[in-house]
This record gives C-alpha cells, structure tokens and sequence, in this order.
C-alpha cells in the first residue's frame, strides 16, 4: 500500500517562491544488508523522482542506497500559472507511484 | 593508587546520583518532545513531513475494508472513526472482560479481528497491524491520557509498577534508574527523557519505520542486557498499563516523531 504526502500551497501569488514537499512511503533496502543466513538481501530502493508543472519537468532526483526510507523531498519553484503539479516516483522491482496537486496562481 | 582512584570515582558516582532520585513531580513531567531538536519538532508537527502518517493514510484503508469470514470491516460496526475512536487510546491498555486482564491497543485490534471479523490475528510489529493502531490513535490526538481510571486495573498497575522500579540485566538497572532519576541528564549524546508513552506508536528515525510501545521496551530491555519478554506478554502490558498512568493528563501525539 505505497502511500503519498503532497505539500503544494493551494494558493500563490503570481512570481512567489512556492515550497514544494513530497513524502513517499518506501523502505528503501539498500542491498548491502545480509539475513541472519548470509544471503544478500537484494536491493528495493526508489531511483528517480520527477516533479513536473502543466507538462515541463521543474524537478528531478536520482535517488541511491544512501537514501532513508520514506523519502522526503522538498524544493523550491516559482509560481508561474495555475495549474497541476505532478509527481513520480520510480524504482526497483518495478516500483512506480504517482502523485498530483493543484495549485491557483493570482 | 588505581584501586583507590576506583574507590574515589565510585563515590562521586555514588554521590551525584540520589540528586533527582524519586519520582517525577506532576507538574515536571515532559513529553519526549520537548526533548527533541528543532528539525525533528518540525517533522512531528507537520502532517505532510511526518513519516507516521502514512501509516495513519494505510489505517483508515484498512479501517473500511471487509476482512476474515465474518466479511466484516472495522468501519461496519464502528462507522466513521473519527467519531467513535476519538479519545479510546488515550484509555488504553483496558481490562478485557474475558480474559480478565489489560489488553494494549494492538492486542484490542487483533481481539475485535478474531472475535468479531473471524480473521487472522495479525503478527505484532506487522504493516498492517502498526498502520490500524496508528489511525486508531490519531484520533486522540490532544486528548489527556485517562488508562488506568478502571479500578480492575489497580494491581496490573501496581505490577508495572513493580517492573519499572526493579532492577534487571547485566547493567542492574532499573527503568527508573534513568527515567525517574537521571532523565535530564544523557546518555552517549541523546536525552534520556522521562518516558512518558504519549506518541505510540511512533516514527523513529532509528528504526526508518512506525513501532509500537512494546518495541520500545523491549529494546530498552535489550539495552539493560537483559532478556526481553516476548510481544504481547503480561509484563510488558502492565508495563505499558502503568507508564500510561504515569501519564496521566497528558495529550497524546500519535503518530510522534522521535530520534
């Protein structure tokens, strides 16, 4: 049951810096533990996260086994017009979630 | 010369010690999170930075859909949740009637599961069972702690009670040994804090994952370098029965956040 946290100001003045917060439920395994059998436990992390705003990509992370599990990003944009933000995350074991929130720009 | 250096530090251990001894006076007790930095404050108290609450979104999920023979859902007989489960955390654990003992919030879910859904018991520490409890108890969120008020519970509390204050492991330690007499002190560069169970189950940042207030105990258990009771057993629950008391009057904070 992979679950999303959206932050998007519902509302922004037209040229705001907006900030944006995306939290991805995931447990990131990073492929370097071992079981108690000694075999690997192979790796199951998110690899990419993509922001995009009416169609244009603002935002993107490559993501490694460093990560935490259940990610949080978080970044800056410009509020340009209104419109969707949408959000993805790909990863291992063909992990893909979706996201998206609207934002009304003044 | 060194046995008498020894001697010397011993005593001054001795000595610094019985200055907080005793128990926490109601009006210095404090929550975990005021012992926390900024950041991590920051984390708890904003719904859409605070991991728990993905289990919170997978609760409510779970809440509404029909489950073991009965093809019953929790939402079938107890409707709108934030309705009918607002404050029942912050009175458990509770006596259960036929097992004539307190059961915890987990222990509660996997009864009303067996009893009334006719599923499986799901496994202590499991997603599902963490994510239940953990929208269960958000709907308490701000409300005083009241477990304990049922007079049935008086020696399941007095026994937790007994625990907290006993000595055990190889380090001889006592749970109140750090939380009642040294929490304003710290322990390899944490805070030791009071122990107060208000946020469970909580998001450690240690553990990457939601866990339960048995968890939390076993592993101070662990930490003590003595054997852990195993989940759901008697002890912890009295143990958890009587940090609850402990507690009482302070809102709960599910799903917290600690270090």
């Amino acid at each position: 049951m992979p679950a999303a946290l959206i932050n998007v100001p519902k509302k922004a003045k037209r040229g705001d810096v907006v900030e944006i917060k995306a939290l991805m439920s995931h447990i990131m395994e990073t492929g370097y533990r071992r079981t108690a059998a000694g075999d690997l436990v192979p790796r199951d992390i998110i690899t990419s996260f993509t922001c995009r705003y009416n169609g244009a990509e603002i935002f993107r992370a490559d993501f490694f086994p460093a990560i935490a599990a259940n990610p949080f990003i978080s970044f800056f944009t410009v509020a340009k017009e209104s419109g969707k933000k949408e959000f993805e995350w790909i990863g291992d074991r063909g992990f893909s979630e979706t996201a998206s929130a609207s934002i009304t720009v003044e | 010369m060194k046995t008498v250096r020894a001697i010397a530090l011993a005593a001054l251990v001795t000595a610094a010690l019985p200055a907080r001894a005793g128990e926490i006076p109601p009006g210095e007790r404090r929550s975990g999170f005021s012992f926390m930095a900024p950041d991590t404050k920051a984390m708890q108290d904003d719904d859409t930075a605070n991991p728990g609450m993905l289990w919170v979104l997978d609760g409510e999920t779970l809440w509404n859909k029909r489950q073991g023979a009965a093809d019953k859902s929790c939402a079938d007989c107890h409707e709108d949740a934030h309705e009918s489960m607002r404050g029942v955390a912050a009175r458990y654990p509770a006596f259960d009637k036929e097992l004539r003992r307190p059961v915890d919030l987990e222990q509660r879910i996997n009864l009303e599961r067996v009893r009334r859904q006719q599923a499986e018991p799901l496994a202590f520490e499991s997603r599902d069972l963490l994510a239940l409890t953990a929208f269960v108890a958000e709907q308490s969120r701000g409300i005083a702690i009241s477990a304990g008020s049922d007079p049935k519970l008086a020696p399941f509390i007095a026994k937790g009670r007994e625990l907290f204050m006993q000595r055990q492991g190889q380090l001889n330690l006592a749970c109140s040994s750090c939380h009642d007499d040294n929490w304003d002190k710290r322990l390899a560069g944490s805070a030791i804090t009071q122990a107060h169970p208000t946020g469970y189950p909580l998001y450690r940042l240690e553990w990457q994952s939601l866990g339960s207030l048995q968890r939390r105990l076993r592993g101070c258990i662990f930490g003590v370098r003595a054997q852990p009771y195993e989940f759901g057993a008697p002890e912890l629950v009295e143990l958890e029965l009587y940090l609850m008391t402990r507690a009482k009057g302070m809102p709960i904070e599910t799903p917290a956040v600690r270090p």
